[in-house]
């Protein structure tokens, strides 16, 4: 009846897992409770869950990032503590719980915290930049959304429920096999991935054809915004690239299965060939995160200097450059896997090659600078951390390009450090300053600055004190993923390792504070014009938050900076003559029930319940065909009422109507 | 109005016309993400052909008559398929459906035919299970057969559309789309038949 499922599958066998366990129900109890308490259920499912708003979904997206955010930066914080105690002892972890820890760390940052916060500032920013009124797919843009939160929903039940895996977030075979991995905790790793890769795959696709097919008129692509060129780029990567992953996890599910001989020890299988599938995934899947953060600082580089983008054309190609050289480097992550030394030379010069663009983009950041007039919003001070640190982290790859060097550092923390140090300044500090630029348009009001400043000092002396060490004790020879050591050497590096998590939890809980105050304070920092920067793209030419249909009549473009030509011309924020009527994708629950349908698909593959598991596949082809037969998916906003809207606006903001 | 307009009103219907082509662009990029699968199953056959472990090859297990049979099955549903887009095109609500009920018989023929090609082989201790090359073999043609089965619901999904809609804009649309995946499947094939059984067999 309920497949390998029994009590046991309940995580009492240590007090900390048990008291992991505890919180996430506690935590997810407490917010059952709130919502129900506030009757606010009924909104919810009406205004946001059944949503097919690309801004409401893109809203979704970054908050499921950032509970994502906490929960992979507990495991971060427990893994920095278990090291700095763990000299000749234990620690207080044992070896398969923190096993458990850096699997799920990896997993959750990659999968369930970026890529959501990346998908939901293109959700946000991208349709309003290139002045349209919705993505091409909505209601696939839902789909997208609920795929990803059901997939981050089992990655939380094996906290619950079972084991997660201890394979690492690479899941390399033959350990994540069958024979080494009995347990469901590589399964609940494999069907997260497979499931939320179907949903960013989605967003590939929706994301192309809404940025190639829906400009406004005269946005011809060279008058494209840095970001949605760096979205374009980043989808085309999503729609090719997940491919590789989908075949990858799939395999694996097979062997551990149906018995079949990918990846296994004997029979046949070929273990080399999950590395090179992963990693064909695995490295465009980089420049996925990182493209779209390089967007936000052209973005707020422009706009917090007032200057026009140094180089424009120089970047778009550098960034399409990056996306096509992002698919020649994957064999870079398993030198020492034995390839002959052409093979990896090969590689070796394609990876120093791909530091070249990314080189340019700092030159193009940086002479925006030079004689801009920079205002440090907290996103200016993302960015210029960003732009010194990446350097540092940049340089460390370039070293580790070189096969020979690579030999000696291959799993050490010197790797951990380096791939920190591209993916915190690279991606982290890039959605953070994306957050709090776009934050008023999203919401009508302004983000707390103190707060924001202090989040970023706290993060980026936190993340200097924590990564810096581990670049040493790479040298020093320590392996990555050490649950206990006898190096007596190593351990002031790892104790200040495990200062510099405290000072980036500060980081964090300023972050928290500076939301809180932020809503607290919302009166006062209202948004009434929709243009709180003085900004220069379309996304500030309409209301924050901007009316459902984005803008009233589709804006005509005849600059880069489409916004600021208007200005300069005294023509932004003219009411038009005459309004006409608008269609509107109507809402659907077809998306959120297809999620949960998954997640629940999921959770019964794991636990190999196969009627349930077969159940959930005719429902979601019912709900499927239902949603494919729906030819009446819009309805019509009358003219009048979107005078009525425009006009509330222009009152607001003491235009004459 | 001021002769600086900034912004034209929108038309009736400024996405009206549109709304095809997007789908329809949309849809091919879904087909190239599955092309990419389908390159790295063929990519994993390839690097995997010789690793019987033991076990029965390629040309021990395949029945040329039979994959021969399944290619015809399947080429001919493609060409019945155009008819129905051609029919469509007529506005022929009857022919749309005869043409859709002779591709889905086709299609179901070939998907009888490789179940009893699998069921065969598994039956003669050549399961997916036996070694890293039927491992291959089983998932490469296994999801080009998954596809064709998804496929064959989508015509009884469509066919009942025309049947209780007509050849509405909308259903056509749908119509094009479905005619796009069942043409790529054929596609698919005809890489396995080239890659998998003629080698397997020569």
């Amino acid at each position: 009846m309920f497949g390998k499922l029994t009590l046991d599958a309940l995580p009492l066998y240590s007090a900390i897992a048990a008291g992991g366990a505890a919180v996430t129900v506690g935590g997810a109890l407490l917010v059952f409770i709130v919502i129900t308490w506030l009757g606010a259920w009924k909104y919810l499912w009406t205004e946001w869950f059944t949503s097919v708003d690309h801004k409401r979904i893109g809203v979704m997206y970054i908050v499921l990032a950032l509970i994502m955010l906490l929960r992979g930066f507990v495991d971060a914080i427990m893994m920095r503590a278990q090291q700095a105690m763990a000299l000749n002892s234990g620690g207080y972890l044992p070896p398969e719980h923190f096993d458990q820890i850096f699997s799920s760390h990896g997993t959750i940052m990659i999968f369930f915290m970026a890529m959501p916060f990346m998908t939901g500032l293109l959700n946000i920013a991208v349709p309003l930049q290139i002045g349209t009124r919705d993505v091409a797919f909505p209601f696939l843009n839902s789909l997208s959304l609920w795929l990803s939160a059901a997939g981050a929903g089992l990655v939380m039940a094996s906290l619950v429920i079972g084991k997660f895996s201890t394979a690492g977030w690479t899941g390399y075979p033959p350990y994540s096999g069958i024979e080494y991995s009995p347990g469901v905790g590589v399964d609940y790793w494999i069907w997260a991935l497979l499931i939320s890769g179907i949903g960013s795959t989605l967003t590939g696709i929706n994301f192309v054809v809404t940025i190639l097919k829906r400009r406004a008129p005269g946005m011809t692509l060279m008058r494209m915004t840095p970001f949605t060129w760096t979205a374009l780029c980043t989808s085309v990567l999503m729609i090719f690239a997940f491919p590789a992953l989908t075949v990858a996890c799939g395999m694996l599910a097979l062997d551990r299965l149906l018995g079949m001989h990918f990846f296994t020890n004997e029979l046949g299988g070929n273990m080399m060939n999950y590395a090179n599938l992963f990693w064909i995934w695995g490295h465009p899947e980089v420049y996925i995160l990182i493209l779209p953060a390089f967007g936000v600082f052209s973005e707020v580089v422009a706009t917090f200097c007032k200057k026009r983008l140094f180089g424009y054309e120089s970047l778009v190609y550098a960034t399409a450059a990056i996306a096509i050289l992002s698919f020649t480097v994957w064999l870079h992550h398993f030198f020492t896997m034995g390839s002959s030394a052409s093979v990896n030379a090969f590689f070796g010069i394609t990876t120093m090659v791909i530091a070249v663009p990314t080189g340019v983009k700092v030159f193009n950041w940086l002479l925006t600078m030079y004689r801009g007039r920079i205002t440090f919003h907290p996103s200016m001070l993302w960015t210029v951390g960003f732009i010194v640190t990446f350097v540092i982290g940049g340089m460390t790859g370039v070293l580790l390009a070189m096969p020979p060097a690579d030999f000696l550092m291959h799993n050490t923390t010197f790797l951990v450090a380096h791939f920190h140090n591209m993916i915190i300044p690279g991606v982290l500090f890039g959605y953070l300053a994306g957050y709090m630029y776009w934050f008023p348009k999203a919401f009508g009001f302004r983000m707390n600055e103190p707060w924001g400043i202090a989040a970023f000092w706290f993060w980026i002396v936190g993340f200097y004190l924590a990564f810096m060490p581990l670049y040493v004790l790479g040298f020093m020879g320590m392996p990555r993923r050490m649950e206990q050591y006898n190096d007596p050497t190593w351990q002031p590096w790892l104790i200040a390792a495990s200062m510099g998590a405290v000072l980036i939890l500060i980081g964090i809980g300023c972050l928290v504070v500076q939301l809180a105050v932020s809503i607290r304070d919302r009166r006062k920092t209202l948004d009434v014009t929709g243009d709180p920067y003085d900004g220069r793209t379309l996304e500030w030419a309409t209301a924050s938050p901007p009316p459902p249909y984005n803008f009233a009549v589709l804006p005509q473009v005849r600059d880069r900076e489409p916004l600021l030509d208007m200005k300069e011309r005294g023509v932004a924020w003219q009411r038009p003559r005459a309004y006409e009527d608008i269609e509107i994708p109507k809402n659907s629950a077809v998306g959120v029930v297809m999620g949960g349908l998954a997640f629940v698909l999921g959770f019964a593959m794991v636990w190999q319940i196969w009627w349930l598991v077969i159940a959930c596949g005719l429902a979601m082809w019912v709900a499927l065909a239902f949603r494919a037969s729906d030819d009446e998916s819009e309805f019509r906003l009358s003219a009048a009422e979107v005078a009525r809207i425009e006009d509330a606006r222009y009152r607001a903001m003491g235009i004459r109507t | 109005m001021n002769a600086n307009v900034t912004a034209v009103p929108a038309h009736d219907e400024p996405e009206g016309a549109g709304v095809h082509e997007q789908r329809a662009l949309g849809f091919w990029l879904y087909l190239m993400s599955d092309a990419a699968i389908f390159a790295l199953l063929f990519m994993t056959y390839g690097i995997m052909v010789g690793n019987t472990a033991g076990g029965p090859s390629g040309k021990a297990l395949f029945n040329l008559n039979n994959a021969a049979l399944e290619t015809a099955l399947l080429l001919v549903s493609s060409t019945t398929f155009g008819f129905a887009s051609l029919a469509s095109k007529g506005g022929s609500r009857s022919a749309v459906l005869s043409w859709l009920l002779v591709t889905f018989v086709l299609g179901a023929g070939f998907i009888f035919l490789e179940i009893r090609e699998f069921l065969g082989m598994i039956r003669a201790g050549a399961g997916p299970d036996r070694s890293g090359f039927l491992s291959a073999f089983f998932t490469l043609v296994g999801t080009h057969g998954t596809h064709v089965s998804f496929g064959l619901v989508w015509i009884l999904i469509l066919g009942g559309q025309v049947l209780f809609k007509g050849l509405t804009v909308p259903v056509t649309s749908r119509l094009f789309r479905l005619g796009l995946f069942w043409h790529f499947l054929d596609i698919a094939w005809v890489g396995i038949f080239s890659v998998v059984y003629l080698p397997g067999l020569l």
